[in-house]
């Protein structure tokens, strides 16, 4: 029995063990890449609202409607909601929806950039609502982020975080990551207001403000000071960082110093 | 701990040995340090290496700090903390890492036992022991023949007076206002603008589209030069419009909002936190701390988390120019319940109220 309780473990196991942790830590946390930029709409032509019915009539339709009045219950109309949530919703592949749930989940784009344009033409002719910014509106370049960093605390980072890490809402619902989101997206979600979000509009954040946002959250590609940033989302990843690693570590350190030497 | 009270212990007793065997030490397992030299050599330079490394780390911590410069960029910082770090790491650890393996591999390992001695101290020690403690009070005039009444007075005195040198500037500088009548009203008036936070520029209403979410201050509050935080932290305030035909107005309140624009206190009533993730589909108000959840269209109502009262809403109408203003300070205090909140409750509104609800 003795013989077995010694020879169960090798000695190394508790090194092996923490070192398969931190590695399988570093590589959830290490989860990055990079992202696509779309470019800004140009000038509807009629032509590309009679193209932009079609594919409404062939992929939107089941669930907004022909005239794309909505339907009660299942979609949203889409009367007066502006290209810039059209380019927004397709243009993050959220629409068309995948599945139902507690929010649509962004995923590849089902269109390319010229479909999505003759789409947000159709709708937009449908009324009045916000366009598609224009490349200089959404430049970060162009932004202050300093100014950003103060508008987003007040006006965003309850929900996205302090530094648009994201973070979760209520009953499954959750504020993206806006990390990879293209500066064109960020703007038009600001103005339209996207599923739980709240609408930012012009006259509550003017573009330029909106500008000094995405200037804020584009700076925030150069990584943090302190190392391993763990999703940013708060304090729940750095307190399973400690518990996990360094107890991990503590536990391992005191094994060995108590086992006995071969 | 006797076992004849014990009825089924005198039973099992039968069948069991009266105690355990003292099973004695185990057999000692001499390592292999200790008899092969060979070993013993290998384990000497495992320790040194160890030694070794801690130096090594010592060096690049050094040579970190000395050469590598931060050009203001975040990635030289990271790296450069990373680097010192690392070198602290090795140099900490290292000696930590040699020091057990030393004591396990190479120091002597054979079980050593000290018998217990008796706990009771000889009649002799105990008697000698007292005398002595009988032998101080009389010569220092605590007790006995020689008493110094002054001398213990006075010491005792300075003893319990001491402390208060330490704890009197403490409990002063602790809570110095405890006016709590100032936690009932905010800076807000009647006829005050609402401003956007953190510009503090006006908000006309037709700003406010449906489903817009306004972070707001009040008019001025950027002009203030003393106390601007703590007004701000009591007067701060969301201002959203809903679809009118979503917002049940609650009895007595139908005047309070416009066209759907509703303001509510940002406080929470549970702890206090900024209450501000709002989702304007479900318009339903999130509370960051405990997961309070407030139902806007219904009051603020509290439909989840530990909060027990609605958030206070600020009365607003709007003005000839067409901003958005105040009808009055909240009618009741903000945030979180305290001792004497529901006298302020009871008597209700701030002072200029009486004026506000005829707006």
């Amino acid at each position: 029995m003795n013989a077995l309780a010694r020879h169960r473990y090798h000695r190394a196991a508790p090194v092996v063990l923490v070192l398969l942790l931190l590695a399988i830590i570093a590589g959830v946390a290490a989860a990055v890449s990079t992202a696509s930029s779309a470019d800004a709409a140009t000038t509807a032509t009629a032509d590309d609202v009679t193209q932009g019915q079609k594919l409404f009539a062939a992929n939107c339709a089941s669930c907004h409607g022909l005239d794309a009045q909505g339907t009660t219950g299942v979609a949203p109309s889409l009367v007066g909601v502006g290209a810039a949530a059209v380019d927004f919703q397709v243009g993050t592949g959220r629409m068309p929806m995948q599945a139902s749930g507690p929010q649509a989940i962004a995923k590849r784009p089902q269109f390319t950039q010229d479909q999505i344009n003759q789409l947000a033409a159709y709708v937009a002719s449908l009324g009045a609502g916000p366009a598609i910014p224009t490349a200089e509106q959404v430049d970060p370049a162009l932004g202050d982020p300093a100014k950003g960093m103060e508008l987003f605390r007040t006006n965003c980072a309850m929900c996205h975080g302090s530094i648009g890490g994201g973070g979760a809402l209520t009953q499954g619902k959750y504020a993206p990551n806006l990390w990879e989101t293209t500066p064109t997206h960020i703007f038009e979600a600001m103005l339209t207001g996207p599923q739980s979000m709240p609408v930012f509009n012009n006259a509550n954040i003017d573009p330029e403000g909106k500008r000094d946002i995405i200037a804020y959250l584009k700076a925030q590609d150069q990584g943090s000071p302190g190392g391993l940033r763990l999703g940013s989302i708060g304090p729940v990843a750095e307190g399973m960082w400690g518990w996990l690693v360094a107890l991990g570590l503590i536990i391992a350190s005191t094994v060995w110093i108590g086992a006995r030497s071969s | 701990m006797s076992t004849t009270e014990n009825p089924t212990s005198h039973e099992s007793a039968d069948n069991a040995p009266e105690s355990f065997q003292d099973p004695g030490l185990p057999y000692h397992r001499p390592r292999r340090a200790d008899v092969d030299p060979k070993a013993d050599k290998k384990a000497e330079r495992q320790v040194a290496a160890l030694f070794g490394l801690s130096i090594l780390g010592t060096i690049i911590a050094i040579v970190s700090y000395m050469t590598l410069k931060m050009d203001g960029q975040i990635e030289s910082i990271r790296f450069t903390n990373m680097a010192i770090g690392f070198g602290i790491f090795l140099a900490m650890i290292g000696i930590g890492l040699g020091a057990i393996h030393w004591a396990k591999t190479l120091m002597r390992d054979h079980e050593m036992v000290e018998e217990r001695h008796e706990l009771r101290s000889s009649d002799e020690a105990r008697e000698g022991a007292i005398q002595n403690l009988k032998d101080g009070a009389e010569d220092s005039g605590i007790g006995g023949v020689k008493r110094r009444p002054l001398l213990v007075g006075s010491l005792v005195t300075a003893m319990l007076a001491a402390p208060l040198a330490l704890l009197w500037p403490q409990i002063g500088n602790m809570g110095a206002n405890w006016n709590t009548g100032e936690f009932a009203h905010t800076m807000w008036r009647k006829g005050m603008r609402l401003t956007r936070d953190p510009e503090g520029t006006p908000i006309k209403a037709s700003d406010v589209t449906i489903g817009s979410a306004f972070h707001v201050i009040p008019e001025g509050l950027n002009d203030l030069e003393h106390g601007k935080l703590e007004e701000k932290a009591k007067a701060v305030v969301l201002l959203l419009r809903l679809d009118p035909r979503d917002l049940n107005l609650q009895p007595g309140r139908e005047d309070w909002s416009f066209d759907g624009i509703i303001a509510f206190s940002k406080i929470c009533t549970h702890v206090g936190c900024p209450v501000a993730l709002y989702e304007q589909q479900t318009h339903h108000l999130l509370c960051p701390c405990h997961q309070s959840t407030f139902d806007v269209a219904n009051g603020a109502k509290v439909v989840f988390g530990p909060a027990k009262r609605p958030l206070p809403q600020l009365p607003i109408a709007v003005d000839d120019e067409g901003y958005i203003v105040a009808q009055s300070d909240f009618h009741e205090p903000i945030g979180p319940s305290y001792w004497s909140r529901l006298k302020h409750t009871s008597d209700g509104l701030s002072s200029d109220e009486t004026d506000g609800s005829s707006h």
